[in-house]
């Protein structure tokens, strides 16, 4: 085989499709690592699924689909935020504003029949066709996304780990898991970009629980989620070029295959101290 | 001088009535037992010394002042303790996350709150746990790091809302035995609620029993006595006093025992947060 990677890097499309997926992997990583700890990563996949019918309703009345998105995913989140104490069985209600949002989806699909080829971007993502001003877009999303989840970060920690002492000690709950949602929905939004609403997870949710698997420090973790997040994307986009795969399809292999190893490796480790323990003691 | 003074307060949650009228006083270095039937306001009278829940009407005082919702002389140990199964964050951040928890901005443990941290975990005996993960904890030895958290800060009065739920009797003793330690060490005042009175009668200075809304303060001899807590549980009480314990019981059955059966899912902790 005579073709090297610098190849890939001849075409504009492929070094558009570098930059935002690096732009938003890191973002989505470093924010999933968030989701993952507070154990709300059903939340971050209903508010894809509500962001596809703002894109499509988006498209519908003529403006750019990324727009609706982050219109419908933002309003979700703080709503969900707001109601999320008094909404005793979260999980049920989510599910049933995810398929309502996804139902609504399909019907501005149907009256918006031109929209068919985008609706299969937005589903899954197109991260091939991304231009300058996308990325430029995702650059100054993925900032605003870093620089509130930092302002809050400490609190959040705070109320995710022990919501009953924070609340004793003047955390005001309900203020930290609505703003964090809002984010959320803006890394959503972001990540959407890239692999699609119903691929979000690939990115938003494999490498954290994955980093989380391997690393129980905090900002390791933190570093460590972004990192896959990244490799995972790069690597994905990388595979894609040189087996014409979708490239989400790529991606989402990716994120399986490290959660997996990252699963066992653990496990493995213990197995291998413990045999080693028996060794000497034998 | 008086750590919390109760004068005629009385508290409701949701319309109803959880200690009406209560007045007593809890000296500063006392260990006080907090005890009552499922629903009598235990936890509810902590979460007003907290300054999570004013009082309607009388006045609650606590080192003189009214409570301040993050006050740093109160440590505290909630009694609903959300720890997500399968958390892989280890006791350094667990604890490090209730430093400074409530201000903005971004996370950082200085070298001074890590020593504080390694300092307050080798007082309970638990300096191994900072390295780990909480999901490889057991029962006993979570316990023990929330202790441990509510320690740190050097407070002056602890709040334990039910420590020894969840483990089994030996590590409630040794659980007891830290408290009792540390806080005699420190002079810390202590309210400890528990289910069982006997494990904590060699430890406790007065007993604060709840029940039917009233409160009562004192010795066990005072307190423990058939009278008392029949006021208390609006039923029949008996006081059996066998070999050094003391046995509780209604119509024949140990009301303590029973109790501990359905201890979740009662309507004295009604405060959720999902």
């Amino acid at each position: 085989m005579s073709i090297t990677i610098t190849d890939m890097f001849q075409y504009e499309f492929m070094n558009n499709a570098f930059a935002a997926a690096g732009i938003v992997a890191v973002v989505s990583g470093i924010v999933g690592y968030f989701l993952v700890m507070r154990g709300q990563t059903f939340a971050g996949h209903a508010l894809s699924h509500i962001g596809f019918a703002g894109a499509t309703g988006a498209g519908l009345i003529g403006l750019a689909p990324l727009w609706g998105l982050l219109g419908f995913t933002l309003a979700a989140g703080v709503v969900m935020g707001v109601l999320s104490e008094r909404i005793s069985n979260r999980d049920i209600a989510i599910g049933i504003v995810l398929s309502l949002a996804l139902g609504f989806g399909l019907l501005f699909l149907h009256y918006y029949t031109s929209f068919a080829t985008q609706a299969t971007a937005l589903l899954f993502g197109n991260v091939l066709a991304v231009d300058r001003t996308m990325i430029a877009t995702l650059a100054v999303l993925g900032l605003i996304t870093l620089a509130a989840l930092a302002l809050i970060m400490r609190p959040l920690i705070f109320a995710s780990l022990q919501p009953e002492l924070a609340e004793a000690k003047g955390v005001p709950l309900r203020f930290v898991s609505t703003a964090f949602l809002a984010i959320v929905a803006l890394a959503v939004s972001e990540c959407a970009q890239i692999v699609g609403v119903l691929l979000v997870f690939t990115l938003m949710v494999g490498p954290p629980a994955a980093a989380q698997r391997v690393t129980t420090g905090l900002w390791s973790g933190l570093a460590l989620s972004a990192v896959l997040a990244l490799g995972e994307a790069w690597f994905g986009i990388t595979a894609a070029y040189y087996t014409d795969w979708p490239v989400s399809f790529c991606i989402a292999v990716l994120s399986a295959l490290g959660y997996f190893a990252c699963l066992a490796m653990p496990a493995l480790w213990a197995r291998r101290s413990l045999g080693g323990r028996a060794n000497q003691s034998a | 001088m008086n750590v919390v003074e109760v004068e005629r307060a009385t508290l409701r949650i949701g319309g109803r009535t959880v200690l009406a009228e209560a007045s007593f006083a809890i000296r500063a270095g006392e260990f006080i037992g907090v005890l009552g039937p499922n629903g009598a306001g235990k936890t509810t009278l902590m979460r007003a010394i907290l300054g999570l829940l004013p009082p309607s009407s009388g006045i609650l005082r606590v080192f003189g002042r009214t409570p301040q919702c993050g006050d740093h002389t109160i440590g505290y140990l909630p009694q609903v303790r959300t720890v997500l199964p399968d958390l892989r964050v280890r006791g350094l951040d667990f604890i490090g996350s209730s430093l400074h928890g409530e201000r903005w901005g971004l996370p950082s443990l200085t070298r001074h709150d890590r020593g504080m941290i390694e300092d307050t975990l080798a007082a309970v005996g638990a300096r191994d746990l900072a390295n780990r993960p909480l999901s490889a904890m057991s029962g006993g030895e979570r316990q023990r790091l929330l202790l441990a958290q509510a320690l740190i800060g050097q407070p002056k009065l602890l709040l334990l809302d039910e420590p020894l739920i969840s483990l089994d009797a030996r590590h409630q003793e040794v659980a007891i035995d830290v408290v009792r330690k540390v806080c005699r060490e420190r002079g810390i005042t202590v309210l400890f609620s528990a289910h069982e009175l006997n494990q904590l009668l060699g430890t406790l200075d007065r007993v604060l029993y709840l029940g039917n809304g009233q409160a009562v303060l004192g010795t066990v001899d005072e307190v423990i006595t058939a009278p008392v807590l029949s006021r208390l549980y609006g039923t029949d009480i008996q006081v059996v006093r066998a070999d050094g314990h003391i046995f509780v019981m209604s119509r024949g059955r140990d009301v303590e025992g029973s109790a501990h059966q359905h201890d979740h899912g009662d309507g004295g902790h009604e405060h959720h947060h999902h």
